[in-house]
Parts: structure tokens; C-alpha cells; sequence
């Protein structure tokens, strides 16, 4: 008792200890995001694809974040884009984390050789920076938004077919999964029954940490010039067009913002779900 | 201890042939047609070009011969020749490393030394301002994109401000020294040329700045984390009461033990810096191995792609063996035993 | 008269409205040894960190604590680091957890010196480490110096922080169990370790304890506490030959005591409360067999008792018998 008494000491918080301003702030900004999202189309703005305005125009009362060197309005980009960058993160997430927990699943459960192979496969792929194992297999798909998805989902699968392999070893090994094979029930329904309801709540912590790299990922594909490609209002193309008309600070402004939020929301959402659901976690 | 760095030792070679293989499988089994990039779109009619151009780059054997081919010469250190500059990917490469590593390294010091610095206040003062001040600062460098990051600096330091030049390592007019260390900052002083110190030096500071926040971010969180669970221990406790005084606590006991942890995501981070200087030297037109990978994967240059996407990794693995050997040295328990 | 080497009066411990300790009263002369016994979770522990001032800020503490006089109380935390280590030294409870894992023997005693003497050479230093392992009796100290914390035996650990604890020689030593992680062979040694150093040192000794037996051996004066509250305080021959308190009584009759005929080893019965559910009133009367309606409405204060020690029952002359009595029956 006396050590947790000693210096620096430690307060403790009386309301639930996941529901922190960060959370709060988290869900706000994504709230906020996914409600553009859905609703873009019937907001007051200009056609992101259409020259509105006198070209390279600084922010004004009719454009608010400016417009950019085609004469577009650049908060209407910056909304729109949003579809794309959520939409797509999403995607990669839920295909990412379906192949990597399926792969995971069978190669924990099964073990021996396939797990040694599947594993191997998951350590070599983990072993690439994820930027250069994108780029490459992007170059290699040929540029596009769809194939940027496809090479961040083949970026990400490693991930979640280990942490699945990891929980599925170690929820094998408990009492009730071993009775349940013991009475007879099939492999499949082992799996399905008994183990994987254990299993989603650090997958699911992954993947929300994971939506904002994804973002960041997405964004930066495009920037490259392998992602989105012109005049998809896509936030990493945006800034890249706005890096040529460098003096215009403004037609980065918008989508850089919008990046920044977007993941730093999905942080602290992240951060507020493992301590809801990892009793780990401090 | 020695079995296990041996064991890490045996595992590298297979792991290095994975990374080898999958590269070479993602670049040559796709809908990618890598003659496009060779051959221009009007005498891709033309067979007898189009079966030289083939010939000249190997593309005419089997999968598995070219495969073949790729290990046998990458074993003597041949990378493929490059379509976009025509010379070995291995040279360009070798030629663009000292500026990568330079930046990198700047990035390094400069991220890892302010995130220790930010992780132990954040620690030492729990829950009071200066905590969640150092936390969103951190927070917010690791989630800004570097690419936009880049450029706000870039526009605040270089345009607005005027204190730090624009991209690029040294200003247009000076000249490089040769065939030194290809450091620019160290060449420099070896030729005893301050002017040129200075410019290099300038030139090096947004860059590392930008890519130095990411590490930063990353390190001061981890930090904070250990160092709290470092001052919850009863040997800070008994350091205290022998009277050693806060600095003392903290960087002599406390420090010394959190560290141990951090040591073990410089691996980690290391796949932070490689997307961050990517970005990074695109943004500053920095002349290193990150811009040549996004100029090469812009022009669909596949040799070039493939070398740098080996390479990477294979760094990457370094890296992270290093760390983890590191780590165990850095351990009197774990190097004892 | 010269103040008494440590003197503790009305200390209250308070974590936010949570009163942990209150009304410690505590004395000890140069030279003494105090025991200080209670059930874990009693205390005891966060007194002695008090003593010495290592709480942290958010822990609240009232009262006196005076070192030879010296008013320990709210003096600033740079200041009160000059005393640790130099006129008031501790020994932990598990020598594992106190010596830091990634320092050697060696720099964890030079540390000790140097931070209270900053201007010995190296050499001196080093020639002064060796000498404190000399006094604590650890065999090869010079090959010791050069090895980290875990490659020493538990016991050789305890000895290692002896040593530490040493380095100045201080006027008081603040030994929190001791032996309680040891194995029982080792216990004795080091009980000896203590008692030698303290005789030839000349030093005051506040011994922590749940064991009455150990306690029983080596100190003069002994001070009982039941949740945050002193219940019985007195010489040892008073406390331990008459008990007033109950609590006392329970604890003693706990004692597995070679000389006494019958075999009969009592235990208290309940559990201590938590700090958030003590009792109104004598804060022992549930576990009491002796309870009144008295002891659930007023909390007793201490008071002198026949044996010439304090004690805190409201019945204290008529709830225990006297233990000679009993062995006498």
C-alpha cells in the first residue's frame, strides 16, 4: 500500500476512467467527419471539380479556405475529400483485418506446419517499411486509388493475422474451449463459438488506431502521385498540387488540416477504447 | 544471451531471401506492363524494338529464370540496372545513402533527445499541465502528415520568417566537395570550409526538424510510459531516501532504467523515419535514397523500385536485430544471463 | 535535557478525506532501538515514510516529527534530501525491488557517499565502498563492487543495503522488516547484523515489524498500532510481560513461545479493516471479545496503565488479564 503512496504520487479519477476530454474530442472530430461524409452533397458549396473563382484566390467571405491554381473552391475539395479518405481507409481496415484474422485464426488454431508458413509469410511481410511495401506494390498494380487500397490492405493483413494467432493461442488453451472439444464439437464451431468472441476487442482497438495511419497512408500515396489522380478532390493530391503553388499557402491549408484531425481523433479514440476495453492498459 | 543473438543470426539469411522474393513477386506478377516505362507508346508496334528492349532488360526468359537471375546477381551486389537513369540501382543508391543517412541521423538526435526530454517532464509531472501540454505536442507530431508539415515550415521559417533557406542540401551556387564522405555537414569541416558548414547545416535544419517531430512523438510517449512505471518502483523510493535529489532520481535511476524499454522501438521508429524521410526529402528535393523511390515509383521504374524496396527492408531487419542485441547489452539481467 | 534523537507527536497521515494514520506519538533516544509492530496495512510503513519525508505531495501530514530537535514537518523536499541518507538512513522490506536493477553494488554505495560527501576523490570513494562491505561482513567484497543487484543472493542484498544505509553513518536507522522477504536462515544473521552495527554505531534503531518475537529481542521500546492508531506503547518488559490493550494480548498469544508449556496458539479473529470502513469508536471493537457499548460509540484515548506503559482500551485494567497471571494458571 505505502509504495503507491510514495512520490510523485497518483490521483485517482471518479468518473469512468475512459470517458476523458481526448474521447470526447475523438468522437466530436470523427462524428463530425463521418456526418460530412453522408452529407456533403446537400451542403451549400461549390462543385469541387468546378472552376468557381478567379484562380488562386486567398481566403475570402466567398471562399472560405481560397481556391486553388484551377480556380476550384478548396473547402469544398477539402469536404468531399473526405469521402474518399474515409471511405477508403474503412475499406482497407475491414478487408485488412478480415484476411489478417482469418489467416491468423487458421494458422493459431491449426499450428504446425501451415502456422510456421503463414507466420514466416507475416514476418517477412512485417519486415518492409509499409511506405516502400506500398509504393512498390502500387508502382506494380499500376497507380490508382483502388490499388493504393489493395497495397495498404496487403500492408496491414500482417498485423491482425498475428494478433489473431496470438489470441486464438491463447484462448485455445482455457478451459472452455478445451471441454468444447472434448464434448465433440467441430472445428469450425469451435472457432466461430468459443473463440473468436474472445478475440475482437484488441482487434478492434488495432484497427481504430490503424484507421488514422491508414489516412496518413492513403494521403501520402497520393501525394506521391500513386494514389488518387486528377481532379479527384482527394486530400494527399490536393496538398500535392498545392506544393507546386508553394506561395498559396492556403490550398494546403485545408486538406493538411483535415488529415491532421482526422488522425489525431482517431488517437484519442483509440486511446479511449483500450482503456474501456483492455484491463491491461493503465 | 549468445544463443539467442546466435539463433536471431541463423534466421536473417531466410528472412533476407523472403524479403528478396516477395519483392520480386510483387514487381514482376502483376497487370503492371514494366515495358511501357521502357519502350515510348510509337514503337511499342515495332517487334524488333520491342524484343531488344526485352532482351537487353531480361524480360524475355521464364519467372523463375529472371528470378534466378535477380538472386545471383544481387548475391554479387548487383541491383538491377535502373530504366529511368540507366545506371546500376546499386550505384544510385550508394550515391544517395550519405544523404538519407544524414538527415535520418540529424532527425534522430534532434526527435530523440527532445522526446526524452518531453517524456520525462510529462512523467515527473503527472496530470499537470506541463503533462498534457508535452502529450498533445507529441500527439500532434505524430499525426501530421510530414509531406504538409514539410511545407507549412517550409513557408513559415523560409518565406515568412526568412531564417532557413528553402529545399535543397546546399545553396545553388555552391559546389559540393567530391569524394569525401558525402556527409555534407562533415565534409565541410574536413575542407575547413565554415561558409559551406553553415549552408549545409541551414539547409539541414527543416528537414531533420520535420522529420525529427515524428520521432519525437513516439519517443516521448514511450518514455513517459516507462518512466512511470519506473517511478512507481520501490528502488526510486530508496534512492530517495539515501538522499539523492530529484535530478538525480530522475536521470541517474529513474532514466537509466526507462531507457531500456525505448531502446527497443528505435527499431520501430526506424520504419517511421524510412515513410517519413521518403516524404521528407520529396518535399525538401533532398537528393537521397526517399526522393530517388518516389521518382522512381512516379515513373514506374521497377529495377529501381525493387532495390530500394530490398534494401529497405533489409534495413529494416538491421535495424531491428540491432536493437533488440541492443537491448539485451543494455540489460544487466538480460546480458548476465 | 537534549531532545530525544527522534521525536514524533500527534503525527496525522491523510490521503485526500481518507485519515490513514492519526495521533502517533512516538519517542526514541540515541543509542535506542523502537519497534514498531502491526498487522500490514496498519500503518506502519507509510509513519516510516513520513519520518523520512518520502511522501508525495498529495499525501498530507500533520503533526510534529522533530530529528534532535530539527522540525521535519514541512521543511522543502531539497532540504529534507540533505538528511536522507546522511542522519537518517532506511533499509526496505525486499532488498530485490530497492537496489536498482541496472547499477552495480558499486556505484549504488559510491552514489550514497558522494551525493552527502561531493568532494571525495574517487579513490576514497571506492577505498570507503569497500569498507562498508567489510562492515556488513559480505565475503569478496572488492569482486562484489563490480556486480549488479541481481547477481547477489537475497541475503547479500539486504547486507548491500545495510551498507548503503551506512555510507554517512547515521544517527537513525529506519529498518521497515527487514528480514520478511529473507529466507528464515538468513533472518537471524542479519537480525545481527542490525543489532551489532547499532551497538557499535551508537545509532537509534526504529525497527518496523509484524513479528513480535524479533521485536521482543532487540529493542527497549515497543509501540503497538492498529489501524493508523497507536494502541499500546511502553517498554518492551512493560508491553510484552503485562499487555493492557487487547489487541496486544491477541498479538502475544499469537506468539509461538518456546517456553511455555502449553501449545496453544491463539489468533485474532476478523480481518483489519480497510481504510475506507473503519469503525466508529475503538476501532478494534469488532475483532474485541471484550467489546462494550462504550467501545462502539467513544474512541479511547491512550492513558498510563499499570505496567507503566500507555495503552488506548477503555477498559485496559479489567479487559486482559495479566499474561503472568495467566502462565501462572
Amino acid at each position: 500500500m505505502a509504495e503507491n503512496l510514495a512520490l510523485p504520487g497518483v490521483r485517482r479519477r471518479e468518473w469512468p476512467k475512459w470517458l476523458k476530454l481526448p474521447v470526447l474530442i475523438g468522437f466530436g472530430i470523427i462524428g463530425f467527419w463521418v456526418l460530412v461524409c453522408l452529407s456533403v452533397d446537400f451542403w451549400p458549396i461549390d462543385n469541387p471539380i468546378d472552376m468557381v473563382a478567379r484562380r488562386l484566390q486567398p481566403p475570402s467571405f466567398d471562399h472560405w479556405f481560397g481556391t486553388d491554381a484551377l480556380g476550384r473552391d478548396v473547402l469544398s475539395r477539402t469536404l468531399h475529400g473526405a469521402r474518399f479518405s474515409l471511405m477508403m481507409s474503412c475499406a482497407v481496415i475491414i478487408f485488412a483485418v478480415l484476411i489478417g484474422s482469418t489467416i491468423g485464426a487458421i494458422a493459431g488454431y491449426v499450428g504446425g506446419f501451415v502456422d510456421g508458413a503463414l507466420m514466416r509469410l507475416v514476418d517477412v511481410t512485417l519486415s518492409f517499411p509499409p511506405i516502400l511495401l506500398a509504393m512498390a506494390v502500387t508502382a506494380a498494380l499500376g497507380p490508382g486509388l483502388e490499388n493504393a487500397a489493395v497495397a495498404m490492405i496487403i500492408v496491414w493483413w500482417p498485423i491482425y493475422a498475428r494478433l489473431m494467432r496470438g489470441q486464438v493461442l491463447s484462448v485455445k488453451s482455457r478451459e472452455h474451449v478445451e471441454a468444447a472439444v472434448a464434448a465433440g464439437a467441430s472445428h469450425s464451431r469451435t472457432l466461430l463459438k468459443h473463440i473468436l468472441p474472445l478475440s475482437w476487442s484488441p482487434i478492434l482497438i488495432n484497427a481504430t488506431m490503424d484507421f488514422g495511419q491508414v489516412v496518413l497512408l492513403t494521403a501520402s500515396l497520393s501525394f506521391i502521385g500513386l494514389g488518387a489522380s486528377p481532379p479527384t478532390p482527394e486530400w494527399g493530391s490536393m496538398i500535392s498540387e498545392g506544393a507546386i503553388h508553394f506561395y498559396q499557402w492556403w490550398i494546403c491549408a485545408g486538406p493538411g488540416i483535415a488529415i491532421l484531425s482526422v488522425v489525431l481523433g482517431f488517437n484519442f479514440l483509440g486511446d479511449g477504447l483500450r482503456d474501456l476495453l483492455d484491463p491491461r492498459s493503465k | 544471451m549468445t544463443r539467442y543473438i546466435v539463433r536471431r543470426l541463423l534466421s536473417l539469411p531466410l528472412l533476407l531471401l523472403g524479403i528478396v522474393s516477395l519483392a520480386f513477386l510483387i514487381s514482376h506478377a502483376t497487370q503492371g506492363d514494366p515495358l511501357a516505362s521502357i519502350v515510348s507508346e510509337r514503337q511499342m508496334d515495332n517487334p524488333e524494338v520491342v524484343a531488344a528492349a526485352k532482351a537487353r532488360w531480361g524480360l524475355d526468359k521464364s519467372l523463375p529464370e529472371q528470378y534466378f537471375i535477380y538472386i545471383r546477381n544481387l548475391l554479387s551486389g548487383d541491383l538491377g540496372t535502373s530504366f529511368r537513369t540507366k545506371q546500376p540501382v546499386a550505384q544510385d543508391l550508394l550515391e544517395r545513402l550519405p544523404a538519407t543517412l544524414e538527415l535520418v541521423i540529424a532527425a534522430m538526435l534532434l526527435g530523440s533527445t527532445t522526446g526524452i526530454v518531453l517524456g520525462v517532464l510529462a512523467a515527473r509531472f503527472r496530470d499537470r499541465v506541463i503533462d498534457h501540454a508535452a502529450r498533445l505536442w507529441a500527439l500532434i507530431g505524430s499525426s501530421t502528415p510530414v509531406f504538409w508539415s514539410g511545407l507549412i515550415f517550409l513557408y513559415i521559417f523560409s518565406v515568412v520568417l526568412g531564417w532557413l533557406p528553402g529545399p535543397g542540401r546546399l545553396d545553388a551556387r555552391a559546389t559540393p566537395p567530391e569524394g569525401l564522405t558525402g556527409f555534407l555537414t562533415i565534409d565541410a569541416l574536413l575542407i575547413g570550409d565554415m561558409g559551406l558548414f553553415w549552408d549545409a547545416l541551414h539547409h539541414l535544419m527543416l528537414p531533420a526538424l520535420v522529420l525529427g517531430w515524428t520521432v519525437m512523438g513516439i519517443v516521448s510517449r514511450l518514455v513517459r510510459a516507462s518512466m512511470l512505471d519506473v517511478l512507481s518502483q520501490d528502488y526510486i523510493t530508496a534512492a530517495r531516501a539515501r538522499g539523492a535529489g530529484e535530478v538525480r532520481v530522475l536521470l541517474n535511476h529513474a532514466l537509466r532504467n526507462a531507457l531500456v524499454p525505448t531502446l527497443t522501438i528505435i527499431g520501430f521508429t526506424f520504419a517511421y523515419l524510412i515513410t517519413g524521410a521518403v516524404l521528407t526529402e520529396a518535399i525538401f528535393s533532398w537528393t537521397g535514397i526517399g526522393s530517388y523511390a518516389v521518382d522512381a515509383a512516379r515513373s514506374l521504374d521497377y529495377p529501381a523500385i525493387m532495390g530500394v524496396t530490398i534494401v529497405g527492408g533489409a534495413a529494416f531487419l538491421l535495424t531491428n536485430l540491432a536493437t533488440d542485441i541492443a537491448y539485451a547489452f543494455a540489460d544487466p539481467r538480460i546480458r548476465l544471463s | 535535557m537534549t531532545a530525544p534523537l527522534l521525536e514524533v507527536r500527534d503525527l496525522g497521515i491523510a490521503i485526500g478525506a481518507l485519515d490513514v494514520v492519526r495521533g502517533v506519538d512516538l519517542s526514541l533516544g540515541r543509542g535506542k532501538t523502537l519497534g514498531l509492530v502491526g498487522e500490514s496495512g496498519c500503518g506502519k510503513s507509510i509513519t516510516m515514510l513520513a519520518i523520512m519525508g518520502l511522501l508525495s505531495e498529495h499525501v498530507r501530514v500533520t503533526g510534529s516529527i522533530r530529528l534532535s530537535g530539527d522540525e521535519l514537518v514541512g521543511k522543502p523536499q531539497s532540504a529534507l534530501a540533505e538528511l536522507r541518507g546522511k542522519r537518517m538512513a532506511m533499509i526496505f522490506q525486499d532488498p530485490m525491488t530497492s537496489l536498482n536493477p541496472v547499477m552495480t553494488v558499486g556505484e549504488q554505495l559510491g552514489e550514497a557517499i558522494a551525493i552527502h560527501q561531493p568532494r571525495m576523490k574517487r579513490q576514497a570513494r571506492q577505498a570507503r565502498a569497500l569498507d562498508l562491505l567489510r562492515l556488513v561482513a559480505i565475503p569478496f567484497p572488492d569482486r562484489r563492487l563490480l556486480q549488479y543487484p541481481h547477481e547477489l543472493s537475497g541475503g547479500m542484498r539486504q547486507r548491500v543495503m545495510i551498507a548503503i544505509a551506512m555510507a554517512n553513518d547515521p544517527e537513525l536507522l529506519i529498518a521497515d522488516e527487514p528480514t520478511t522477504a529473507l529466507d528464515v536462515t538468513v533472518q537471524a544473521q542479519i537480525m545481527e547484523l542490525l543489532q551489532r552495527l547499532q551497538a557499535e554505531r551508537h545509532m537509534g534503531m526504529l525497527l518496523i515489524s509484524h513479528d513480535l518475537g524479533v521485536v521482543g529481542d532487540i529493542a527497549d521500546e515497543v509501540a503497538i498500532m492498529y489501524a493508523g492508531r497507536i494502541c499500546e506503547r511502553g517498554s518492551v518488559d512493560a508491553v510484552f510481560d503485562s499487555p493492557h490493550h487487547p489487541y496486544t494480548h491477541g498479538l502475544l498469544a499469537s506468539l509461538p513461545q518456546i517456553d511455555r508449556t502449553v501449545g496453544k496458539l491463539a489468533s485474532i479473529p476478523g480481518a483489519l479493516p480497510s481504510l475506507a470502513s473503519r469503525p466508529q469508536g475503538c476501532r478494534f471493537h469488532p475483532r474485541c471479545f471484550h467489546a462494550q457499548e462504550t467501545c462502539r460509540r467513544e474512541e479511547p484515548q491512550l492513558r498510563p496503565v499499570a505496567s507503566g506503559a500507555v495503552a488506548a482500551c477503555h477498559f485496559a485494567e479489567i479487559a486482559v488479564p495479566s499474561r503472568k497471571a495467566e502462565e501462572v494458571a
